[in-house]
């Protein structure tokens, strides 16, 4: 078996909070804490979880735009972390982002052509006088056409803006792409032209994927593996098959029940989770999710669970599922 | 339990707590331009009964509940034809000051922002009362107590001492629950709710759709639900309208419309959901091709012709009406007697 394209380590990110005159950090938010996973060159692994769960963070930090506070990412075999300013941009052109809002994430004042080449140029891939063609084969790629090169992204809808996104993180051919939240903002019945694209995609150009999102749908159907996270820590990891038909954390069973389902034959009682969300700035002792777990037990405010294997390449982080 | 017993209400069929006829809703882009953003919508709502009004961006929905309440931005937005009657009583046509009397009082609001509703600068408690006091006039002894009693009905622990807090010393779900607390203090007669879990996680949101399906028995009202979100439809919807292009498309039963869409819209909305479960058999999703039409150019005839998988050239020459199929359900579709939606839209 190969190395796993990326492999994450044990990684934490506590962003300071600064306070009084002096500014000195008062506290930290534990935004990531003790993550660990692998990501097997052509495979999708998705990150699911609610607000405040780390997830968005760790995509960030795997590309190194948040520097890690400890542990280790590793790119085909390379530590990230380490890189100096000319080894990264090496690195940046291997990997790629698409980002959520597909508003915010286009300059509004480029034209797609602009759009299209910035990254050609900056990477130095082909010829001046190509990089129109490029650009125009990206277009096709995604499902737009030549004549949306001198249009302004304002003259398109959510969906096609998306594309665009797309077509810009395909433009210096990434052999990685973190997906943050790419369908989410979307109407639903753009929503699954974009699920189907990015399928295509991947297929055709052999692409690995860290697929970020809260829609426990979407991701079941576009992920091969899937990691459940709760206030910046792992709950249960495993193939997308096994977590959802036999979900071994209390957590991913709570998650999975809450899903309202789009039949109404099927109306269910629900295990519906008490309370909030902690504060990721002072979560609970022990076991994160005990304050809210139905099956918790005194041991959970002492213990912190360690990814325990439940099945073959399923674990989960639980001292009750053991 | 809830259906059975508003099925055996739906015989005898009293006046309905609110109906919407033929509505249309106009916005003055600016001189020259005015778009329909609502375009001769009709239903109708009886007590204890949910109906959600689903669609997409741009489709009215949202417009058509700002109609309801009275909420259309000043000098753009305007009712220009039909009307809105609840418990029998016109309202489209009444002054700012008439609905505010509405508001509150026999039509309670929430939204997906509570800080929407919610004032930053009074305590959740003050905020309450003033509801309870503008619309029946009780001393603020009572108003206060009112406040307490509805805190503790949507479940916030300590009613007693969060009555006193300001918004910002709430979470995010507390908010929630205490601008539903807020809607419902006078008791009102129907609860209209735009998206009103769409920014929440779900395991807030399922917090949130228990307790409305709660306050809803307990208090027996009719609630307005809309949103973009399927799946929260088959939840808690007696009766489904689906909105395209600010028109209604198709309107049935819950279990009608899940189970057999008429209209291929609504199919193809169905069959571009990933569902929990669907991914085993590894299906690619059908999407529907194309965009949402703008409001500013819209098609001719069939205003989802061109995205329509079924639509013949006569589709693009005549507007289809909004048919009746029988046993409640309407279709807005020229071909809805000879497709059959239903296998393509069940697996």
């Amino acid at each position: 078996m190969s190395t796993p394209l990326l492999q994450v380590h044990h990684l934490r990110k506590h962003f300071p909070i600064r306070g009084g005159i002096l500014q000195r950090v008062v506290n930290s938010v534990k935004a990531v804490d003790d993550v660990s996973f692998e990501v097997a060159q052509g495979t999708v692994v998705g990150l699911v979880g609610e607000s405040g769960s780390g997830k968005t963070t760790v995509g960030r930090t795997v590309l190194r735009l948040e520097s890690a506070t400890d542990g280790q990412v590793r790119f085909d075999g390379a530590d990230v972390m380490a890189l100096g300013a000319s080894e990264l941009r090496a690195y940046r052109k291997r990997m790629q982002i698409i980002f959520q809002d597909p508003y915010a994430s286009l300059n509004p004042r480029e034209k797609i052509r602009d759009i299209l080449t910035h990254p050609l140029r900056l990477h130095r891939i082909g010829h001046p006088s190509e990089q129109d063609d490029r650009a125009v084969a990206l277009l096709e790629k995604v499902g737009l056409s030549r004549d949306h090169l001198d249009r302004f992204p304002h003259e398109f809808s959510g969906g096609q803006r998306q594309r665009i996104g797309i077509a810009r993180a395909l433009a210096v051919e990434p052999e990685f792409i973190v997906a943050d939240e790419p369908v989410s903002a979307l109407d639903v019945s753009i929503q699954a032209q974009v699920i189907n694209l990015l399928e295509d995609l991947k297929t055709d150009l052999d692409l690995t994927m860290l697929f970020i999102a809260h829609d426990l749908g979407v991701v079941e159907h576009i992920c091969d593996r899937v990691i459940v996270m709760y206030l910046g820590r792992v709950m249960e990891i495993g193939s997308a098959a096994d977590l959802y038909t036999n979900p071994r954390h209390p957590y991913t069973r709570a998650l999975l029940s809450a899903v309202p389902v789009p039949d109404p034959s099927k109306r269910k009682k629900r295990v519906v989770l008490k309370g909030d969300i902690p504060s990721p700035i002072d979560p609970p002792s022990g076991c994160v999710f005990r304050t809210r777990c139905p099956m918790a037990q005194p041991d959970c405010a002492s213990i912190v669970p360690e990814l325990r294997p439940v099945g073959e390449g399923h674990a989960s982080a639980c001292i009750l599922t053991s | 339990m809830r259906r059975a017993a508003v099925m055996q209400n739906a015989a005898p069929r009293e006046t309905p707590l609110l109906e919407v006829r033929d509505l249309q809703t106009t916005f003055d882009l600016n001189a020259r331009v005015s778009i329909r953003a609502v375009d001769g919508v009709s239903f109708e709502v009886h007590a204890g009964e949910t109906l959600a009004i689903v669609g997409e961006s741009g489709s009215g929905k949202s417009v058509t509940s700002l109609s309801i309440m009275g909420l259309l931005p000043k000098d753009v937005g305007r009712i220009s034809g039909g009307s809105i009657k609840l418990m029998g009583r016109e309202i489209s046509r009444l002054s700012d000051r008439e609905m505010r009397e509405i508001r509150g009082k026999d039509i309670g609001m929430i939204f997906q922002e509570p800080m929407t509703s919610l004032n930053p600068v009074h305590t959740v408690g003050q905020q309450i009362a003033e509801t309870v006091i503008r619309h029946e006039a009780v001393p603020r002894a009572t108003a206060r107590q009112r406040a307490v009693d509805m805190l503790d009905l949507v479940g916030i622990p300590e009613p007693q001492r969060r009555v006193d807090n300001y918004p910002h010393e709430m979470s995010g779900g507390m908010r929630q629950r205490a601008m539903i607390a807020m809607a419902l203090a006078c008791e009102p007669r129907i609860l209209i709710a735009d998206e009103p879990t769409t920014a929440l996680d779900v395991t807030i949101q399922a917090q949130m759709l228990e307790l409305m399906q709660e306050l809803q028995q307990t208090l027996g009202m009719a609630i307005v639900f809309i949103t973009h979100d399927l799946g929260v439809v088959a939840e808690v919807a007696d009766r489904v309208v689906v909105m395209y292009a600010a028109q209604v498309v198709e309107t049935a039963g819950v279990m009608d419309i899940f189970g057999q869409p008429r209209m291929p819209y609504t199919a193809g909305l169905m069959n571009s959901i990933p569902r929990l479960g669907a991914s085993r058999h590894k299906v690619r999703l059908r999407a529907i091709p194309g965009t949402v039409p703008a409001l500013t150019s819209l098609p001719n005839g069939c205003r989802f012709h061109p995205r329509c998988a079924f639509a013949t050239p006569s589709c693009s020459a005549e507007t289809p009406a909004l048919e009746d199929a029988g046993a409640g359900h309407m279709i807005r579709c020229a071909r809805w007697r000879e497709l059959s939606l239903v296998e393509k839209a069940a697996s």
